[in-house]
């Protein structure tokens, strides 16, 4: 009824020159001439309009007369106006311009990882790092996983692309981690000292990285913690190791937060079930603890503070080689805190500003009796602290272009001292760097930028430029080259000796095709790095060292196809040959290995509320030096290629109002053999394998958080 | 009553440019709202068609919120029927424009922090595993905002009984809840009075068929 009588209405009262229909009709199109449906092509001010159809036509009928201006709008194109005659009749044509809009946009992508929660097309999620079966929820761990990096399991560190774990530089929010794993025995590696649940996102910049960053002749790892929590919430762990609890705070007004972490971990009850090679003489026990605070200062100033503070003490015995029949004991009491604090604002429109400092300080006390029989142990000591700030300045230009310069210091000290003779150092670093990423189209970008360097205990300097080019082809692939220069100051062990030393140096080229979707991503890289001015021990300390890597990576990860099941593949070919420290001549080093390959599965069970993961890792065997070959032979045997099948299970519930999940998950679950390498006596007749401490390590453990209502954080694809 | 006196307005011939501008408004709004709960109207491409014309509405009433509001409300719905994931963030952000439009001229609505619930539901359908505890959090802060602003809406009903019937009930959603949610949803929907023929209304049939699946 009440249409009707609006209908009359209308009728009754409207001036009838008002109501001259008029039909608009038209096709649109694309500037490649694809019709676009969905267009919505209506006049201003009006509500007269249609939505175009599949063909890209549109037919609609209008009272307005005479010039008008037609509008044509779809998302992902730029609007259009065009002042048209609704008398006229004609069939009109329109096209639109694909708009410049952010998620189209290329990015620098060539030789690196990005983990972020909030960036678009990133290939791992921060919370793939815990779910990773056999990475024990370590972040190097899980890394170990993406193309580039080495299953280098009997030591620490980050090995990429045929550099050592020293070439690999950790950052937490742009400032240096000096010591990011725990201390270690021989052929134990350390863990990484930091929670992932720290960090919303991380990246794995394999080659080619930004002069942002330096001192890393291979590969940074840049990890950028979390801002102010959702909520407050408390936390408690218990497992077959150890112990933790921690506690969130946020603030009422919403702005600011605190919280305070602590663990403990006694793997003595555990190698009393599950015997390791090795026997423990010194705990191994840990305690860490963690404080953090953030405070948003404005809509877009956040001040971060975070600080860490771990120690531990561990020891084993182990048969000797050198005399049979004897045991050796390796024993270290580690002492290690880290504290940054970083502020971040936007200082009007287009200038924004970040500000850093960290103070860390790292002691080790050795005491071993490896070196020779019937020996009182030697008593080594190292400690080591950093302080560093950092500034940087970077300038938004047009809609994505932007600039960013800024400098750093920092002031190392290295103090180490064996049976008391104290070799001790410091030194001053300084550099300045300057960065444009600048887009000559939304589909193509460079990154041109350079650093300059000077340590005072070289007392060198060096400018390292760098260069990166991305180019988008379509909505979903990109092609990508690198190139930049790196430096890096030797070790403290050889600088310690020799402070005539000077840079090692790495040029990296870098070519890389990805094609990114939503359920999928595909990723190829193909590098060449070349490694200048490596420091040579033999015949005496110098930087004659020279060598290369160059090989193929590709990465697919696919979450789609399978349901409830998300699955990565990785794999790496590298050659690579070095020469360096006491090698007679260019070799492949004992820390690479040619083909390296994994597959990460996670299968998640809604009905059982159970993420079912595996991840299996393959590497071919690695160079090992046989002291009874001659010299032409040096590094010429390898060892057995390696398998490792991690499993792990996660069950999720609540009990009472607290989020719960059980985790059982096992490290090479099939308790395959797996050799590193060997250590030889110094004779030459006897020698000793490398492998894993246990050879299958077990985990169980329960994490129970308060407040915080984390259900949805595991729900998959319900 | 409203309806009636419109029409006497009208009809008492005091149809200005003006009057004729609001005859319109209402026209093609309830045009547009009368079927938004049938299937038909699900349809991708139906969707886009509504949600310009909503948008075209929108932008030549610019102090009515009902266009900015149900132009959000088939963005959301959108974003739950289309197949390619990689298209709700657009479309979300979108919808989340629409709805800042629509809270500046109808503050604190129930109506539109329930379409912020659904516009975080979808975010998280992006990526649950690691979006969930984000937009998780948001799409419950969000239903809770709609029922301290009005407790006698049917659809903050609606939404929390679907969110319990689609929670495992490891983590507190069961069939049994949900039914109990949905029969509160029913009745308050039976006792919703719309301030309009316009004002939202939608969400009945759904919750209905939501409740068989809890029974």
């Amino acid at each position: 009824m009440f249409r009707i009588n609006l209908y009359l209405s209308v009728l009754l009262f409207l001036p009838a020159v008002l109501l001259a229909q008029h039909k608009i009709s038209g096709k649109v199109t694309d500037n490649k001439k694809h019709p676009l449906p969905g267009v919505n092509v209506y006049i201003k001010g009006s509500y007269d309009g249609a939505t175009s159809k599949a063909d890209g036509s549109f037919t609609f009928t209008t009272t307005e007369a005479g010039e008008r201006i037609l509008a044509a709008t779809l998302s992902g194109y730029q609007p259009l106006e065009i002042k048209i005659n609704t008398e006229s009749g004609e069939q009109l044509s329109i096209i639109l311009k694909n708009a410049a809009n952010a998620l189209r946009v290329v990015t620098i992508s060539a030789g690196s990882f990005e983990a972020s929660d909030d960036k678009k097309g990133t290939v791992l999620k921060p919370l793939d790092i815990v779910t990773t079966a056999g990475a024990g929820a370590d972040i190097v761990n899980a890394i170990k996983t993406l193309p580039g990096a080495q299953q280098t399991n009997d030591r620490e560190g980050l090995f990429v692309r045929g550099g050592t774990g020293y070439e690999t530089q950790t950052l937490i929010d742009g400032m240096l981690v000096r010591n990011p794993f725990s201390s270690s025995l021989p052929d134990v590696p350390g863990r990484g000292r930091f929670s992932p649940f720290l960090f919303k996102g991380t990246t794995f910049s394999s080659g080619g990285y930004s002069a942002q960053y330096g001192q890393a002749l291979s590969s940074a790892l840049v990890l950028e913690s979390t801002d102010l929590p959702q909520r407050s919430s408390s936390s408690v762990g218990l497992s077959v190791i150890g112990a933790s609890a921690g506690v969130e705070n946020l603030s009422r007004d919403k702005k600011s937060s605190w919280g305070v972490e602590g663990d403990y971990t006694n793997l003595a009850p555990y190698f009393q079930v599950m015997k390791p090679k090795q026997t423990p003489n010194l705990g191994p026990e840990i305690i860490g603890t963690s404080l953090n605070f953030r405070r948003k200062t404005s809509s877009t100033g956040l001040l971060k503070f975070y600080g860490y503070g771990n120690w531990s003490r561990m020891g084993f015995s182990s048969p000797s080689i050198e005399y049979p029949g004897d045991m050796e004991s390796y024993q270290v009491r580690n002492g290690n805190i880290y504290t940054n604090m970083t502020y971040r604002e936007n200082l009007g429109k287009d200038w924004r500003i970040y500000v850093g400092a960290s103070f860390s300080n790292n002691r080790d006390n050795i005491a071993t009796d490896t070196l020779g029989k019937n020996q009182t142990p030697a008593d080594i000591r190292v400690r080591s602290s950093l302080s560093q700030s950092r500034v940087m300045l970077t300038r938004n230009i047009g809609q994505f272009s932007a600039v960013r310069f800024g400098g750093e210091y920092q002031y190392a000290t290295e103090q180490f001292s064996f049976n008391q003779r104290p070799f001790n150092y410091a030194d001053n670093y300084t550099a300045a760097f300057a960065e444009g990423d600048i887009y000559f189209t939304p589909s193509f970008v460079g990154r041109v930028g350079g650093r300059a360097e000077y340590t005072s205990v070289l007392a060198k300097m060096n400018i390292a430029p760098r260069v990166s080019l991305a180019y988008k082809m379509d909505n979903y692939s990109q092609f990508s080259v690198a190139y930049g220069d790196y430096y890096q100051k030797p070790e403290p062990q050889y600088i310690r000796f020799d402070h005539g030393l000077g840079y090692m140096k790495a040029t990296h080229y870098i070519v890389s095709y990805q094609r990114v979707a939503s359920d999928y991503t595909f990723r190829t890289e193909l590098f060449y790095k070349q490694y200048a001015d490596l420091v040579k021990t033999v015949p005496y300390y110098s930087n004659n060292g020279k060598g290369y890597a160059k090989g193929i990576e590709v990465f697919w990860r696919d979450r789609k196809s399978i349901k409830n099941v998300d699955y990565w593949i990785s794999y790496s070919y590298l050659d690579t040959k070095r020469d360096y420290l006491n090698y007679p001549k260019e070799v492949q080093p004992d820390f690479a290995a040619t083909h390296t390959a994994s597959l990460v599965y996670k299968h998640f069970f809604p009905k059982l509320s159970t993420n079912l993961g595996l991840t299996y890792t393959f590497a071919t065997g690695r160079p090992y030096y046989n002291p009874n070959l001659p010299a032409d032979k040096f590094m010429s045997d390898k060892t057995i290629d390696y398998h490792a099948l991690g499993v792990s299970a996660s069950y999720l519930t609540t009990i009472r109002k607290a989020f719960t999940i059980f985790v059982l998950s096992v490290s090479n679950a099939p308790g395959n053999k797996q050799v590193f390498g060997y250590r030889y006596s110094s004779d030459g007749l006897r020698r000793g394998e490398i492998t894993p401490n246990v050879p299958r390590f077990i985990f169980l453990g329960m994490f129970m958080n308060f407040g915080i209502d984390r259900r949805q954080d595991v729900i998959n694809n319900l | 009553m409203k309806r009636l006196l419109l029409s006497l307005f009208m009809i008492g011939g005091l149809a200005t440019v003006a009057v004729a501008q609001s005859a319109q408004y209402q026209d093609a709004m309830s045009k547009q709202v009368a079927d938004l709960d049938s299937s038909s109207s699900f349809a991708p491409d139906a969707l886009v068609a509504k949600i310009n014309t909503f948008e075209r509405i929108a932008e030549a009433e610019k102090t009515q919120w009902l266009p900015y509001y149900y132009a959000a409300y088939c963005q959301v719905m959108s974003c739950f029927v289309g197949q390619d994931k990689g298209k709700i963030d657009e479309v979300a952000d979108k919808a989340a424009a629409n709805l800042d439009k629509a809270e500046t001229l109808n503050p604190k609505s129930s109506e539109v922090a329930c379409i912020r619930s659904l516009v975080a539901s979808a975010r998280l359908m992006v990526d649950p595993a690691s979006r969930g505890m984000k937009y998780g959090m948001e799409a419950g802060q969000q239903i809770e905002l709609a029922k301290t602003y009005n407790a006698e809406n049917p659809r903050v009903y609606l939404l929390l009984g679907q969110s319990l019937l689609f929670t495992p009930e490891q983590f507190g959603g069961s069939k049994s809840k949900a039914k109990v949610m949905l029969e509160t949803a029913l009745q308050k929907y039976a006792a919703f009075k719309p301030e309009s023929a316009i004002a939202p209304h939608w969400g009945e049939p759904y919750a209905k068929e939501l409740l068989s699946k809890a029974q």
